[in-house]
């Protein structure tokens, strides 16, 4: 089985590359109903099936309506416990697609207008825990995070400030946000109220990316000074801090 | 990619050719006034007024190959020749310390402190040229006012641009590899220690806050490599210390420069396959770029003031091993340049070019989900 998603797939890039498109990121959504490989570039949105077979959305982000002395791509993509799938775009809207559980009509259902910076990372909460209200979080390049509730029409439960810097990475999990920055260091916030809980001089460099294991908790940051860092994050109940 | 990133290719590499040339002609003991005479004239053609314009308007970056012919036409743009085996040692040198700067700037925007220290010797070299150091300055004035302001975001995406130009460039360098900064392989060394760019902490330290915002922890964790704090910022004025070291002249101090045959070969073989991709753009790209640095005056040697040949490798009969060792193929590729200044073929370009925007996508067949893709093809 994996094998053969793996052939699938590179079949699929060969594809992709005479698109003479740049790739920002692809991420496997997984949602209640189905995975979806979706993959954000200079020309757009795809989605395709897990196997890699069928393409089953494209949208469009380089349009004749976009600035044209601005770059234009898509960069940001997570999935919702609840069926949306959200992108973010270089303008720094997020577009909010409504995935069915099967099939091809997938629709815009949202934009999100928050940010007035490209979009650089989206995540969503990828604990089983469900106590927490907020369960995505969005940054841009000048350090913005706004952190929502999703739904049928999402709601904006916090707007932090710009801390200092690009957010590079942002990753989510039980209430709790890791973000990366470019200046190397890893801020911790709480989700609830959008209070920065710690912060960490991780790297000497720019973080390219965070990586959370939903699990354990466990986080891994990967900069450009050449070193991969595991870091360990939880709730101390005594204290109510997380560390 | 960015659209903001061809400028700061083009001088970036201009400089690093500069201070080739300078080295080489003071190598070969060319009199001082005709040095002189050949720095002044590349300058002036490389900050020509019509051909920065075209140059810092939004766009992507040109091919390969478009950038090269346009440094090959600069290179001649003196009383100086360089043959075929020259120019491509020139052109290496040039690509792969760049290459390293863009890869070891410590922060995204110090790539904007990189094209400053070139400039900064640029305007070194012309300093007796008041009306050369005058367009030089405009050329100053206008980086700044379009790049001071950017956000780091926009920077690391120019880096990231600027590196997915040069991918798969591994040519050894021996200044490089002689200071431990280059490997074998061709890879660059990233360095674990130093001072961290401006805006970083040094790593170590963890602070834990609480919902009040106080500190109420703190923990250190071991870093292996030594990190110093950095003092001050680089300057982003047109005249002040850069304080970065990046993108100065590493050849200042005469020591001869050489990139290795053996992979300089492997990197022939691996141009020739980028080559021979056809590419219909390709041809009308250098003729509007032609086109535009047509509009330059060539210098050819004429009576009194003869022309000679600069000779990038130690002796003339290193050159001519490493022309003989050279792949045939480099020879087939005679690109037919017109240098005119007929103002209605470059309408016509500019018109042929907008076509092909639309029909550079291939059409591909593939079993599955084939009218989804052809009807992206036709966007």
């Amino acid at each position: 089985m994996i094998s053969s998603t793996l052939s699938e797939y590179k079949s699929r890039c060969i594809v992709a590359e005479h698109l003479s498109s740049v790739f920002f990121q692809a991420s496997w959504c997984v949602l209640p109903s189905r995975i979806l490989l979706v993959l954000a570039s200079q020309k757009g949105i795809q989605m395709y099936e897990s196997d890699g077979s069928i393409m089953v959305y494209w949208h469009a982000v380089d349009t004749p309506e976009a600035p044209t002395a601005e770059a234009v791509f898509a960069r940001g993509i997570a999935a919702t416990r609840s069926n949306y799938i959200c992108v973010g775009t270089s303008t720094g809207s997020v577009l909010v697609f409504n995935i069915p559980p099967k099939g091809t009509n997938i629709t815009v259902s949202e934009v999100l207008e928050q940010h007035r910076d490209p979009i650089t990372d989206i995540a969503c909460d990828c604990s089983e825990n469900k106590e927490y209200v907020a369960d995505l979080v969005t940054a841009d390049d000048s350090g913005v995070l706004c952190i929502w509730k999703s739904g049928e029409d999402f709601k904006l439960m916090h707007k932090l400030a710009a801390y200092g810097g690009t957010c590079s990475s942002v990753k989510m999990w039980s209430g709790i946000i890791a973000a990366g920055y470019g200046s190397g260091q890893i801020l911790v916030y709480d989700a609830a109220t959008g209070t920065v809980h710690v912060e960490v001089n991780a790297h000497a460099r720019w973080i390219c990316a965070l990586d959370l294991a939903s699990e354990s908790g466990k986080l891994l940051s990967g900069a450009e000074d050449s070193f991969l860092r595991i870091w360990r994050i939880y709730r101390n109940s005594a204290s109510n801090t997380i560390e | 990619m960015s659209l903001r990133t061809l400028p700061l290719l083009f001088i970036n590499l201009g400089g690093e050719m500069l201070y080739i040339l300078d080295q080489r002609l003071r190598a070969q003991n060319i009199p001082s006034d005709k040095a002189k005479k050949v720095m002044n004239d590349i300058i002036s053609t490389m900050f020509n007024k019509k051909f920065m314009e075209e140059l810092f308007k939004s766009q992507e970056l040109y091919s390969k190959k478009a950038l090269r012919t346009v440094f090959d036409r600069l290179a001649h743009a003196s009383i100086m020749r360089l043959n075929q085996a020259s120019m491509d040692k020139l052109y290496d040198l040039m690509t792969m310390a760049f290459k390293y700067q863009v890869l070891l700037c410590p922060r995204p925007k110090d790539i904007l402190l990189v094209t400053f220290n070139h400039m900064d010797a640029v305007k070194e070299f012309i300093r007796d040229s008041p009306s050369i150091l005058n367009q030089v300055d405009e050329i100053f004035r206008q980086l700044i006012e379009t790049y001071s302001c950017l956000p780091a975001g926009e920077f690391q995406l120019i880096r990231q641009t600027l590196l997915v130009f040069f991918q798969d460039l591994h040519i050894r360098v021996s200044i490089f590899l002689k200071d431990k900064v280059q490997n074998s392989n061709g890879r660059f060394v990233l360095p674990i220690s130093g001072p961290v760019p401006w805006g970083t902490e040094i790593p170590g330290l963890i602070k834990m806050f609480n919902y009040d915002g106080e500190e109420v922890k703190r923990a250190t964790f071991p870093v292996s490599g030594s990190y110093t704090n950095v003092l001050t910022e680089g300057s982003f004025d047109l005249f002040g210390d850069r304080v970065i070291k990046l993108g100065t002249n590493m050849y200042s101090v005469s020591r001869p420069v050489e990139t290795h045959m053996s992979g300089t070969l492997k990197n022939s073989a691996a141009r020739t396959k980028e080559n021979t991709a056809p590419n219909p753009l390709a041809k009308e790209e250098l003729n509007l770029l032609a086109q535009l640095m047509g509009g330059l005056e060539i210098k050819k040697p004429v009576g009194t003031e003869p022309g000679f040949r600069l000779n990038l490798f130690g002796t003339d009969e290193e050159e001519d091993q490493a022309a003989a060792i050279k792949s045939p193929e480099h020879f087939d590729e005679v690109i037919d340049i017109q240098v005119s200044k007929d103002q209605q073929q470059h309408e016509e370009l500019a018109r042929i070019m907008e076509e092909f925007h639309v029909q550079e996508q291939p059409k591909h067949s593939c079993s599955k989900g084939d009218d989804l893709l052809a009807m992206m093809d036709d966007l």
